[in-house]
């Protein structure tokens, strides 16, 4: 998730944007990194995947899908949502939407694979490591981005990466996905 | 979509879409309500103040345990324990509660309208808990909750309000909502609690309560308020409970499946058979249950920055 509070849910396209991954990109890269995270962690005794709302959640079903195709076996997918984990809660005049989170497991003792469409300044990433041990206490929590901007103001990394494309602060990246009725693809936008 | 209101006073100036923001928010806090952790960082910081003017027990803890569980902080205030024994009016004692950086301050009076009184005196955002006669929101709220969750639609959905209606904020607030989200609305009870107009409401009146449950989904049965017997509203109790009492016998006339609510305190063998109360049918106490999920989802979303 782009911590852009205006990040509209399908895109607009009025904007001047750039293109910057296309569909055969994301999915090599999804394919990647679904290797990546067989082999870290020696196939998938114990993993579990957690999607932060709402990209994150559909790239995870897809990451699960890869995974399922290389390995055979289905894993566990959860859909975080970190809404009320935020920290500028207190400072905004209306609460944004909440949607609902939905963890159908135990994750405690699990090596969970967070998944997020972007990794911008960790924020997100933050609240959802909260969101996450409110629920129980993995073995390990792991990263999986789509797209690491930079631009970090807190102490995190991700474990995978797809691309790493590297922005100013006045732009805004936006990852378009099928799922949420648009082409596959990641664009850049100048604010 | 957001909920751009300080204060929650009446559900009659409510949009059905924000009607069904506040059930989809309760959604999410009904997740966590189910977890071992039922805490959730949203409110941190933030100031809630219970001021009940009137007692109640299942209301006050309801909001007491939402705010808990948003990890706000939480006063209780009642006029027992306060100055309001010494004579202080309501503005003077919210507006000293307010000096206190109270952020929400949850009403309950006994006047019809304190609540509205409150909201434009204060700067902090007021929550009606009822007021007099006049509305109680949130149980509405957890009402609308409790049938949606039963996979019920509001379109069309035909639900009979049973008892002492003129005398019931729950049933004014839920006939409100109720008829804006597209149900029918029935209200049944003997003339004396029936008040004039209320069809102006959008209800449909009935004096009968066996025709009036014929083919409802929903059964809403009010609180038999036995301390207005004194007012001469019915003859006795045992007439009341024959006339207006639901049993089993009576739950059948209604639609296979329907609901059977009440708001609590209930009344064994009043206004319900203890059968009733008892069985499958009866969502009672998941309306309590539901009732701090929906309080959550309206904190949340009354919290937003001044």
């Amino acid at each position: 998730m782009s911590e852009s509070p205006m990040r509209p849910s399908t895109h607009a396209g009025r904007q001047q944007e750039r293109l910057v991954m296309e569909s055969g990109d994301m999915t090599r890269a999804m394919t990647r990194i679904a290797h990546e995270i067989l082999e870290r962690n020696k196939g998938v005794k114990d993993l579990a995947l957690v999607g932060i709302r709402t990209g994150g959640v559909h790239l995870a079903h897809r990451l699960a899908r890869r995974i399922q195709d290389i390995e055979g076996a289905a894993i566990p997918i959860g859909e975080l949502d970190i809404t009320l984990y935020r920290d500028d809660l207190a400072l905004r005049k209306e609460q944004p939407i909440l949607r609902r989170t939905s963890v159908p497991f135990d994750i405690s003792g699990k090596i969970i694979v967070l998944v997020d469409d972007v990794l911008f300044t960790g924020r997100t990433i933050r609240a959802a490591m909260d969101g996450l041990i409110d629920l129980g206490r993995p073995a390990e929590i792991q990263l999986a981005v789509l797209v690491d901007r930079g631009h970090r103001q807190l102490p995190i990394k991700a474990t995978y990466i797809g691309k790493n494309i590297p922005t100013s602060r006045e732009e805004n990246i936006h990852v378009l996905l099928e799922e949420a009725g648009d082409d596959d693809r990641v664009v850049i936008v100048k604010a | 979509m957001s909920l751009k209101r300080k204060d929650l006073l009446s559900l009659a100036p409510l949009s059905a879409e924000e009607i069904t923001l506040i059930l989809q928010t309760a959604d999410s806090f009904k997740e966590v309500t189910g977890r071992e952790i039922k805490k959730v960082p949203a409110l941190r910081g933030r100031t809630v103040v219970n001021l009940f003017f009137e007692p109640s027990t299942r209301t006050r803890t309801s909001f007491e345990l939402a705010a808990k569980r948003l990890s706000a902080d939480v006063i209780n205030f009642s006029p027992s324990s306060s100055s309001v024994v010494k004579g202080e009016t309501l503005l003077d004692t919210a507006r000293n509660i307010e000096a206190m950086q109270a952020d929400i301050i949850v009403l309950r009076h006994s006047s019809a309208g304190a609540a509205e009184t409150l909201a434009r005196g204060v700067k902090s955002s007021v929550i009606n808990a009822g007021d007099g006669w006049h509305e109680h929101p949130t149980q509405a709220l957890l009402d609308l909750y409790t049938i949606r969750e039963r996979g019920l639609p509001f379109k069309g959905l035909r639900v009979a309000i049973v008892g002492d209606v003129a005398h019931s904020r729950v049933a004014r607030s839920n006939i409100h909502a109720l008829s804006k989200l597209g149900a029918e609305v029935r209200v049944v009870g003997p003339p004396t609690m029936i008040p004039k107009g209320i069809e102006k409401l959008g209800a449909t009146v009935f004096y009968n309560l066996d025709e009036a449950l014929r083919g409802v989904q929903v059964i809403m049965m009010l609180r038999l308020q036995l301390e207005r017997q004194g007012r001469a509203l019915f003859p006795t109790i045992r007439e009341y409970a024959r006339l207006y009492g639901l049993t089993g016998d009576r739950v059948k006339l209604a639609e296979a499946g329907a609901i059977v609510m009440h708001p609590g305190p209930i009344n064994r063998g009043v206004e319900i058979a203890p059968e009733v109360a008892d069985s499958l049918s009866s969502v009672i106490l998941d309306q309590v249950a539901n009732g701090v999920a929906v309080r959550m989802g309206i904190l949340y979303l009354m919290s937003g920055a001044n």
